[in-house]
């Protein structure tokens, strides 16, 4: 187990290499730079901003630098908010968006577990059809759609809940509906045909054939083999919802990294954007090694090699 | 007579489908006395295992059943499922066919065994435990402590059912309903397990209904017979009786499909057609960097030599290699040794420099399911063959070589343009052998071509085979696991064990006298089962 | 099983008919139907050009009167007289003609009826009843009859315009970048599958890798440092969904290999490209339909993604994800400019995806 953990992380390591020197070089290549948009800058100043960020050597020592102070943790200075350090910045939104996915990712895990098993155990009823709409609703219906039609209703019109603004917890909640919809359906209807499937396989037909308690025997048979499709489905979800925040923080006014990504493609700020990817990257790979940690935890007939 | 622990009385089910509904079982009566051993028989869809379902509430949710099912007079059918689990898994209890997916693969064996004693005797976890020890002690599983932790993934198939068994008599039942519990596993393995539940009814002294479609089982095992078909009963009786004298033509039928006859050896001189030295499979990858040593060796060196309108017949239990082999000698699958076929060698040689001696050398698989391309019609499945080894052939010449080898197979010429989904289980076996004979060829590795098919169609493709085979001088390759059919088609045995052969001979020679242990286990175990069971 | 004789009828047929039975599916077709003649047709048929600026109607609300509506002429044409310094008499409307009478203190120039023909409300203005002193007059002009069934958008340009172009925009795209994703994944899935071994592992090796990548980031950030054109956003889209399919076809591919009648054919002697053509293909072409079908709406919906964030198709063309985006932006007090977009876009999205669960439903092998 702990060298089958250990092995996946070395090999997360090529992985993330790859990601920086993509992200590093594709960045560079494109036309523009950061100084672009001041134009009014004369010649001399223009080269001593140049040098001052180092884009006056040769790319490869720039990629060098740049993965030597990556190294030791620093991102570098950002291009457009010149008193700061990238990890600064970053490191004021991230609480934000790890706050706001964490909270969408266990709202999706159990409000959709919970649909899921309740449809698949009344297949075929109106409750079915109720969650079979509700998911495919949500997977049909971006939250680039939902989100604003979110804010539309129950701030705008309704005036409930708060339509921007981070601090309050009434502030969060249509975010965290926004991001989580999606996944919920998604989760739902994973986990409503394997339960179909659960409850129709030979061991559930054992349990039953056995006289345990119906409870027992969904609980405890049915909803756990159930349930793994759903766990490892939290890998993509948290790509997903990665992506989904990106929306969900300009719609809503968000502090969090998704919004720095986007300004700071926008401003070539080199080092943020960097910054960003690095961070999603690394993120991305630590929850799906977590996942498949998790995951080989909860079903025994996984082996580690 | 004491009152039956089971009566079943004009039970019905009714299944809706997508299609309109099926009457899968459309009014079986039957009784099972205390301390009896009941049989139910019939071939795949005859509705034997859904009575049973019924009875126990474990229809499928589609399937709706009717009539009476009592219990020691006690009606228990389509009671609420509370009431019902007094008696399921308490005084009634079900051993299942697939004892790789009737346990459930994320808990402990004591686990599992300990929840009917929990749920029904109300033990403690600890004297569960203790019990669940007992019970494994008690179905002959070595090392039960250890046991108890596993999970049933790193258990044999053997082990999956004894564990099931010791669920079964957790609760000390009245009747235990064994639901083809010895199908898929290997003929030495089944005459283990057959021969623990006589032991354990002998001093238990409960009722025992098994449901099989193996009557060299029911006339060893059991005390009376069923015998149902497409839903009805349609005879009943003792089993020396229905054994002996049966009254009813299917039964009869049913009794003759037990494959007969043999085949002459061919003469010590006929031609050689398919030599084979040394051959060696080897499966997997060697040890890497933080990599275990997958290599697996399915073929360990075998000889064999085909004559012209011999058959060799290979013998084996699952993973001994013999299919593995099959394909090897046709160069289906990269192996190590020679094989030389008409007197060139035909190791090694790539695609292209093999195709000219793939006409005469062709393949009939198990599976006649998964064997012919669902897309194609039958004549475009036929005449594949013959677009690659007679590409002069005009459309027309190759229809009617398609025609007349569906004739020789014994189907109407009339289903060419039929798609392989409308054909029966037989009838798509036939037109993978036609597939095969169309191109007249000299050699066929048969591979299992008869082991998912019903007893009586299989009688069928046999005789079909075996006429072929003199009408076309045919040399066969038949790798099977029934000894039953091997005795009846081959000419010339080898028993294959673990990669290796462990004994060859003439079948005659070999079926009278065998030399080797593992011969004569695997022969008590398919044709001594009472024996075996009794003494 | 079946032993009786029914006539021959292939999986296709079957398939077929299993899908008209699908009444959600056939619904699904007959809207997405209308949704292509709508974006082919539409924009011509369209009353106003897309890109049409109509300064007088920004954000007016959707009505199926024609604008101006009555209560609106009066000031229009007191605005659009507003810089030609006369004073204005009681303006009265008659049957769709407006008569504006005239004062001034000096002479009054015919030609400013143009101020009444630059306004999107009247045209064919003229002077008529010109005193003899030059010092009064009428003008007259025909009130325009616009219609913005939709309303307008910030711009004043009409919404139904907009959103039939960007259906047409959306449609393109997604057949487009669908195509692109289809062609790299298939062929790369097949050869890889076919191929096997070494090659195939170190195929997947590369897609698995590809994978772990946040790719929607490396999207942005393509469409961002290369400019934004509609070429690059098939690309970059269609670079980003192939995985998928390549995984799928390989998958398939290999399961193919394994299959009997695959192996029954190599048994013949059938070449290689024989055994893909007859066998392979035919078999992968089932799932290859299904997950293309639902692989437009996931291509659609990755432009619109960009498209909100600034980052698609560029004004003053438009896709549904623009209009989104303007629509959240304005929904204060033009909620229409979110509820048309996102209405269309969820229709079209859920007939895309009603047909493509509906063909699974109809090809799938497994009730077989």
């Amino acid at each position: 187990m702990l060298i089958y953990a250990l092995r996946r992380l070395l090999g997360a390591i090529p992985t993330l290499f790859i990601i920086v020197t993509a992200a590093f070089f594709m960045m560079r290549l494109a036309p523009g730079g950061p100084f672009d948009q001041e134009r009014t800058l004369e010649a001399t100043v223009m080269a001593n901003l140049n040098a001052t960020f180092g884009l006056d050597k040769p790319l490869w020592q720039q990629y060098a630098i740049y993965l030597g102070n990556l190294f030791q943790g620093d991102m570098g200075p950002s291009f457009i908010y010149r008193d700061k350090r990238v990890h600064e910045i970053l490191a004021e939104g991230l609480p934000v968006s790890v706050q706001l996915g964490a909270s969408a990712l266990l709202l999706a895990f159990v409000l959709g577990t919970a649909l899921g098993t309740v449809a698949a155990l009344r297949q075929n009823s109106r409750v079915d059809y109720a969650v079979i709409a509700v998911a495919t609703f949500g997977i049909t219906v971006p939250n680039f759609v939902v989100a604003p039609v979110l804010s539309l209703v129950f701030a705008v019109m309704l005036g409930w809940l708060p339509a921007q603004g981070w601090g309050d917890w009434r502030q969060m909640i249509l975010p965290v509906i926004a991001l989580a919809l999606p996944q919920v359906a998604v989760i739902a209807r994973l986990i409503r045909g394997a339960m179909i499937e659960a409850l129709r396989s030979d061991h559930v037909r054992t349990a039953r054939a056995y006289g345990l308690p119906a409870r027992m025997v969904v609980a405890k048979h049915a909803l756990r083999a159930a349930i793994l499709p759903a766990i490892s489905y939290l890998g993509p979800a948290a790509a997903a919802l990665l992506t989904g925040s990106i929306v969900v923080e300009q719609v809503f006014n968000l502090p969090g990294i998704g919004r720095y990504f986007v300004q700071g493609a926008l401003n070539r700020d080199y080092t943020l954007v960097m910054g960003t990817v690095v961070i999603v990257a690394v993120f991305v790979v630590v929850f799906n090694l977590l996942v498949d940690l998790a995951y080989a935890l909860l079903d025994p007939r996984v082996r580690y090699d | 007579m004491t009152d039956p622990v089971l009566e079943i009385d004009n039970l019905r089910v009714r299944f809706d489908t997508p299609d309109g509904t099926v009457d899968a079982v459309r009014g079986v009566s039957l009784t099972v006395a205390p301390g009896e051993t009941v049989a139910v028989v019939g071939e795949s869809g005859s509705g034997k295992s859904q009575v049973m379902m019924a009875a126990m509430g474990l229809l499928a949710a589609n399937g709706k059943a009717s009539g009476s099912v009592r219990y020691r007079g006690e009606e228990i059918l389509n009671l609420p499922p509370d009431r019902l689990n007094r008696i399921r898994g308490r005084k009634i209890t079900m051993i299942f066919q697939e004892p790789m997916t009737s346990l459930d693969p994320l808990y402990t064996i004591e686990d599992q065994l300990a929840e009917p004693l929990r749920v029904h005797g109300g033990l403690s976890p600890r004297a569960a435990r203790a019990r669940a020890l007992e019970l494994l002690d008690l179905v002959q599983i070595p090392d039960p402590a250890r046991r108890l932790r596993a999970y049933p993934h790193e258990l044999s198939g053997g082990q999956r059912q004894r564990v099931m068994i010791a669920m079964a008599l957790a609760n000390d039942p009245d009747l235990l309903i064994a639901d083809e519990p010895t199908t898929a596993l290997d003929v030495t393995i089944q005459a283990e397990i057959l021969r623990l539940l006589a032991e354990l009814q002998a001093r238990l002294g409960m009722s025992i209904l098994f449901i099989t479609h193996d009557l060299g089982i029911v006339r060893a095992f059991a005390d009376r017979v069923y015998v149902m078909r497409a839903g009805l009963v349609e005879e009943q009786g003792p089993t020396r009786r229905i054994f002996e004298a049966p009254e009813k033509p299917y039964t009869r039928m049913l009794l003759d499909a037990e494959p007969e006859g043999e085949k002459p050896p061919v003469a010590a001189d006929a031609p050689v057609l398919l030599q084979g030295a040394g051959l060696r499979v080897t499966f997997g990858k060697p040890p890497g960097f933080l990599r275990r040593d997958t290599r697996f060796t399915a073929v360990k060196g075998i000889d064999l030599t085909l004559r012209q309108g011999q058959t060799i017949g290979v013998v084996g239990e699952s993973g001994s290699g013999k299919s593995t082999l099959g394909r090897a000698l046709l160069q289906l699958l990269p192996a190590e040794g020679r094989v030389v076929y008409l007197g060139q060698e035909i190791a090694g040689l790539d695609r292209a420099a093999m195709r000219p001696h793939r006409k005469g050398l062709q393949m009939v698989f198990q599976d006649p399911y998964g064997s012919l391309s669902p897309r194609m019609t039958v004549t475009e499945i036929i005449t594949e063959g013959l677009l690659v080894h007679e590409p002069g052939l005009s459309r027309r010449d190759r229809a009617e070589r398609a025609a007349q080898a569906l004739t020789d197979v014994g189907l109407d010429a009339s289903m060419r343009n039929r798609f392989p989904h409308e054909f029966s289980g037989g009838q798509r076996q036939r037109i993978a052998i036609a597939r095969a004979v169309v191109l007249r060829p000299r050699v066929i590795v048969l591979d299992e071509p008869t082991s998912a098919l019903d007893r009586s169609v299989q009688k069928q493709v046999i005789d079909l085979l075996r006429r072929l085979q003199a009408e076309h001088a045919l040399s066969y390759i038949f790798i099977s696991h029934d000894l039953a059919v091997v005795r009846a088609m081959a000419d010339y045995v080898m028993v294959m064990k673990d990669g290796a052969v462990v004994e060859q001979g003439p079948t005659r020679a070999i079926f009278e006298a065998p030399g080797a242990e593992y011969t004569r286990a695997l022969m008590r175990a398919a044709f001594d089962l009472g024996d075996l069971l009794t003494g | 099983m079946t032993d009786t004789a029914a006539p021959g009828r292939s999986l296709w047929a079957t398939a077929l008919l299993r899908l008209r039975r699908n009444r959600a599916a056939m619904a699904s077709l007959v809207i997405l139907a209308l949704i292509a003649c709508l974006a082919i047709f539409g924009p011509r048929l369209a009353p106003h050009g897309y890109a049409e600026v109509y300064p007088e109607f920004v954000k007016v609300a959707p009505s199926l009167r024609p604008y101006p509506q009555e209560d609106q002429v009066i000031p229009a044409a007191e605005r659009a007289l507003k810089r030609a310094r006369v004073e204005l008499g009681e303006i009265t409307i008659d049957n769709g003609t407006v008569r504006i009478p005239l004062t001034s203190p000096r002479e009054i120039d015919p030609r400013l009826a143009r101020y009444l023909d630059r306004s999107d409300v009247f045209t064919e203005a003229r002077i008529v009843d010109l005193s003899p002193d030059g010092k009064s007059a009428v003008a007259e002009a025909r009130v325009q009859q616009l219609y913005f069934l939709m309303g307008t958008d910030a711009n004043g340009r009409d919404l139904l315009s907009r959103i039939l172009i960007s259906l047409r925009i959306s449609l393109t795209i997604g057949l487009l970048a669908t195509a692109v994703a289809l062609t790299i994944g298939v062929v790369y899935g097949a050869t890889a599958g076919f191929l096997g071994g070494r090659i195939d592992n170190l195929m997947m090796r590369v897609v698995d890798i590809l994978y772990s990548l946040p790719f929607v980031f490396f999207v942005i950030l393509l469409v961002v440092f290369f400019g934004r054109n509609v070429v690059l956003m098939f690309i970059a889209v269609g670079a980003v969904e192939w995985l998928d399919m390549a995984r799928i076809v390989r998958g398939q591919t290999l399961s193919l290999r394994r299959r009997e009648f695959v192996q029954a054919a190599e048994a013949m002697g059938v070449s290689g490209g024989a055994i893909i053509r007859r066998h392979i293909i035919p078999n992968t072409l089932g799932t290859v339909i299904i997950y293309m079908t639902l692989l437009i709406p996931k291509v659609i919906l990755l432009e619109s993604f960009l498209s909100f964030l600034g980052l698609g198709v560029q004004e003053p063309l438009t896709s549904l994800g623009v209009l989104i985006a303007e629509g959240a932006k304005n929904m204060r007090n033009a909620p229409y400019m979110l509820i048309y977009p996102a209405a269309t876009m969820t229709v079209l999205l859920f007939a895309l995806n009603f047909l493509g669960d509906g063909l699974r439903d109809a090809l799938d092998p497994k009730d077989r």
